[in-house]
């Protein structure tokens, strides 16, 4: 265990935690807007900036890429902390001003209006639809693109991309719903990333359901009945009820 | 042939002197970018040329870059028994006329820009001196007395202009290879270490961490396969420091790496290079086959038994690659982005092993310092800056070029001495020192000792060795800009602060430059500028906002001009200077109406002009052409 000290409070963790997470024990909560847990931190949208008063690299850091030291020192909410905070918010807000998310985070920062030129980019470029794209599903559709102000996420050559499996983990992940996914008829259609993808029909009420890739890309990766595979979320929560039914009937 | 033992290495070193100092005449020619870049392939071709045409008994040489960048093409001319000569701003019919001359015995003075008696052998501590029977020349200035070359001290560049780079032999002549066969036959990995720390060699990439305690690291740190980086990276405008020495002494580098790699035990190592530098990563792959070739280099180095292999990794374009971490994702064939540290190269670098990354010129000290000693090292410089430091010294200024000088020179001595001034008799404004990521240092400050300690307090910092001049004429808000759009460019995008927080600085920047700014804006521009310097994730936002934050410190008042009288001093912003022309001067010459090329200019012959402000765009070239001064800027 490693014992630090955040806003003046002592705090015990296990090696390899995050500052974030050891504040977060304390009940302190630091904002954060590339984060998540289920993905490896990215230290790039710096709203979660924290000040280091003692431990290896003093300073302002990303208390979500930043860990925990034996004897670490942190100040979550010390004038240079808020000061920074404040502007990288109002810096994102400037970037995406109708992006709901940002809206309430300047908001809660006593931000009305940026002071710089609007823009109006629906993403804030957290990377989490990358991270997840490659650490979760594992198929590396979307990158970066582009370097400084003109980075962008896009598929490779921002062309369709043939390894796309349509789960849209990316659409759900994204904090600002800036990845576009509609479905028409027999296609998913991801217009962010100019792809599109057949949709498979349930072998039972014959509607379309899934991306064909995505069931297969399941298939590859868990081990269940091929059936599971082939008919509808609807299907098979009526087979079940069907079942249970039977089950219920066969016991009176 | 492999090497294997010192009497090998002593049969090299004969051969290689036989070619650095042949029995009969030797004309050598600068073959680095600087030189090619004014000509200097063609100067070499037609002394070849000429040579065999007359059937004259000489040899011709390639060498790297002398420094002395501003009077290149330079070729330098050994005949045995008499002074060395180096012939400055040669030209193919200049060199031809020289290599007829030489033939019959008659030197060109008036070409010449400076003769050498003798030659400093830093390595072995020697001073070889020519043996000069003849008196003719006597009049020419010599090597160490030239103003430009008089204050300078060359570790780094020891080699560089004295020998061929593409000759290993001539390399090992002047010492080379030998610190290496010492090291492995007698000394210690911990000794090593121990040396290079007592020396106080600092980090010349930049930051100026110390070296030898960057080593320890590593070599402590767990873990079998280690790796060893040279940093080539090198991006800074106008900096070449470090593509100089690879194209001109690329096996002092090599042998530094293979000294540090035996220190830290290392045996794989990767030298990464701009992908902007073909010549340096052409004579880094040359010298490390001959390398291998000899045995200096692959399995059983000098049959000691250590292992240490050097592979070349070129860059695709990225100024921020220079930052270790993007450094390490690039090698790796991964996007070019830095990520927070901890954990330290040092911990987890390459491919997650312990790493240790050094830039080209620490490299290049490594030899000389173990040679020589760290008290011989340390007693150069100021108490925490040890040594010497490569500039690049550019801009406005007299003498461009090179130079390499004991730390702790003053920057009057770096600009009036060695520069030999401003052009044109003009003022100097101020020095903008380590690139993109330093600062501005204003002419008041012209006494300040260099070293890392002090330009860091004067608000700009050491960085890798640029050197930028400017004179009076220069409008800071326009530096400041200049700057801020290559970081701009040049910022991987990943982090908020450093994308955004850049991108918004420089718009205010822009207002300002065009007089759209208010008060409050200078305000917000210097908010944002500390928090992009706090906040960002590596030390090109840690860094970038420094132009802005000194030209602020120390020229506030020329931002405040451009905002409160929109008005640019140094008469550059184009939007707040407007072109007239006196007519009690105005001769109507008639040529700023020839020349100007909106036709804005009107007027009857020898009768006074004037400029239709409508139509002008501010080129310039009205004022530049007027020979009467009557074109004024308000």
């Amino acid at each position: 265990m490693l014992n630090l000290i955040i806003d003046g409070k002592e705090v015990s963790v296990e090696k390899g935690t995050t500052v974030l997470h050891a504040a977060r024990k304390l009940g302190i909560e630091i904002p954060t807007l590339c984060y998540h847990e289920g993905v490896s931190p990215y230290g790039a949208c710096r709203v979660c900036v924290v000040e280091v008063v003692k431990g290896m690299k003093p300073g302002l850091t990303a208390s979500c890429a930043c860990l925990a030291e034996q004897g670490m020192e942190v100040r979550t909410n010390s004038p240079s902390v808020v000061d920074s905070r404040r502007l990288i918010i109002e810096l994102i807000l400037a970037r995406s001003p109708e992006v709901k998310k940002v809206r309430e985070l300047a908001q809660e920062m006593g931000i009305e209006k940026a002071r710089f030129r609007k823009e109006d980019k629906e993403c804030i470029l957290c990377g989490l639809c990358v991270r997840v794209c490659q650490e979760i599903i594992g198929a590396s559709v979307i990158g970066f693109i582009n370097r400084g102000a003109n980075r962008e996420v896009e598929t490779p050559f921002q062309a369709q991309s043939d390894v796309c499996i349509g789960c849209g983990a990316c659409s759900s992940v994204c904090p600002t719903e800036a990845i576009k996914i509609k479905e028409m008829f027999d296609k998913r259609i991801l217009e962010t990333w100019h792809t599109e993808l057949e949709l498979k029909s349930c072998k039972i009420c014959g509607r379309y359901f899934a991306p064909k890739k995505e069931l297969e890309h399941l298939k590859e990766k868990i081990e269940l009945p091929e059936e599971i595979f082939e008919i509808c979320e609807d299907c098979k929560r009526k087979n079940l009820t069907r079942k249970i039914g039977e089950i219920k009937t066969g016991i009176i | 042939m492999k090497i294997k033992n010192l009497k090998n290495l002593e049969g090299l070193k004969a051969k290689g002197l036989e070619s650095l100092y042949p029995k009969r005449m030797k004309i050598n020619v600068g073959l680095g970018t600087c030189g090619i870049a004014t000509g200097a392939q063609a100067v070499f071709d037609s002394i070849v040329e000429e040579i065999e045409k007359q059937g004259i008994d000489a040899v011709v040489g390639k060498t790297g870059c002398l420094g002395f960048c501003q009077r290149e093409p330079l070729v330098d001319v050994w005949q045995p028994g008499k002074s060395r000569i180096i012939y400055c701003q040669m030209d193919p019919e200049k060199a031809r006329d020289l290599v007829t001359g030489l033939a019959q015995g008659k030197m060109r003075k008036e070409w010449a820009l400076c003769r050498l008696e003798e030659e400093e052998f830093i390595i072995e501590n020697t001073k070889k001196k020519y043996s000069i029977k003849e008196k003719d020349g006597k009049d020419i200035p010599l090597y160490g007395e030239i103003p430009f070359y008089k204050k300078q001290k060359k570790i780094a560049l020891r080699n560089c202009g004295f020998m061929n780079p593409e000759n290993i032999e001539e390399y090992i002549a002047r010492g080379g290879y030998f610190t290496l066969a010492r090291v492995l036959s007698s000394l210690k990995e911990e000794g090593v270490i121990e040396e290079i720390k007592n020396s106080g060699l600092r980090g010349r990439g930049g930051a100026g961490f110390p070296t030898g305690l960057k080593w320890k690291f590593c070599r402590d740190a767990p873990g079998d396969t280690k790796y060893i980086i040279c940093n080539a990276d090198e991006g800074d405008p106008g900096a070449y420091m470090d593509r100089s020495i690879l194209e001109g002494d690329p096996h002092s580098v090599l042998e530094g790496m293979v000294i540090g790699a035996y220190a830290i035990g290392s045996h794989e190592g990767y030298i990464y290079v701009r992908n902007e530098y073909p010549l340096a990563a052409q004579s880094v792959e040359r010298a490390i086959r001959q390398a291998e070739e000899y045995g200096l280099l692959g399995d059983n180095i000098l049959n000691s038994g250590f292992n240490f292999r050097i592979r070349i990794s070129q860059g695709a374009g990225a100024f921020v690659c220079g930052e270790e971490t993007a450094l390490l994702a690039s090698i790796e064939g991964k996007i070019g982005e830095p990520r927070p540290r901890p954990p330290f190269p040092a911990e987890r670098g390459l491919w997650d092993k312990p790493t240790n990354i050094n830039n080209v010129k620490t490299w290049a000290n490594v030899p000389a310092i173990i040679a020589r000693g760290a008290d011989w090292y340390s007693k150069m410089g100021t108490p925490k800056s040890k040594g010497t430091m490569v500039f690049s010294l550019v801009g406005k200024i007299n003498n461009t070029g090179l130079v390499e000088v004991p730390m702790g020179i003053k920057l009057r001595e770096m600009i009036y001495d060695i520069g030999e001034g401003i052009p044109q008799g003009k003022k100097l404004k101020a020095v903008q020192t380590g690139g993109p990521s330093g600062g501005c240092i204003p002419s008041e400050l012209a006494d300040l000792e260099v070293d890392y300690e002090k330009l860091t307090q004067a608000g700009s910092m050491m960085g890798s060795g640029g050197m930028v001049v400017m004179d009076e004429d220069t409008c800071m808000v326009n530096v400041a800009k200049y700057f801020l759009n290559f970081t701009k460019d040049e910022s991987c995008g990943k982090c908020t602060p450093c994308r955004e927080g850049i991108k918004r600085m420089l718009e205010i920047l822009d207002d300002i430059s065009k007089g759209k700014a208010k008060e409050a804006d200078l305000e917000l521009l210097e908010t944002l500028a500390k928090v992009v310097k706090d906040a960002s994730l590596c030390a090109l936002g840690g860094t970038a906002p420094n132009p802005v934050l000194t030209t602020l410190r120390y020229f506030r008042n020329e931002y405040e001009a451009h905002i409160k009288d929109k008005k640019c001093p140094a008469h550059i912003c184009p939007d707040l200077i407007r072109y007239s022309i006196n007519k009690e001067k105005c001769t109507g010459c008639g040529l700023c109406l020839k020349e100007c090329p909106q036709t804005a200019i009107s007027g009857e012959k020898k009768k006074p002009h004037s400029i239709d402000k409508s139509k002008c765009i501010k080129c310039g070239v009205c004022f530049e052409v007027c020979k009467f001064d009557a074109v004024e800027i308000d």
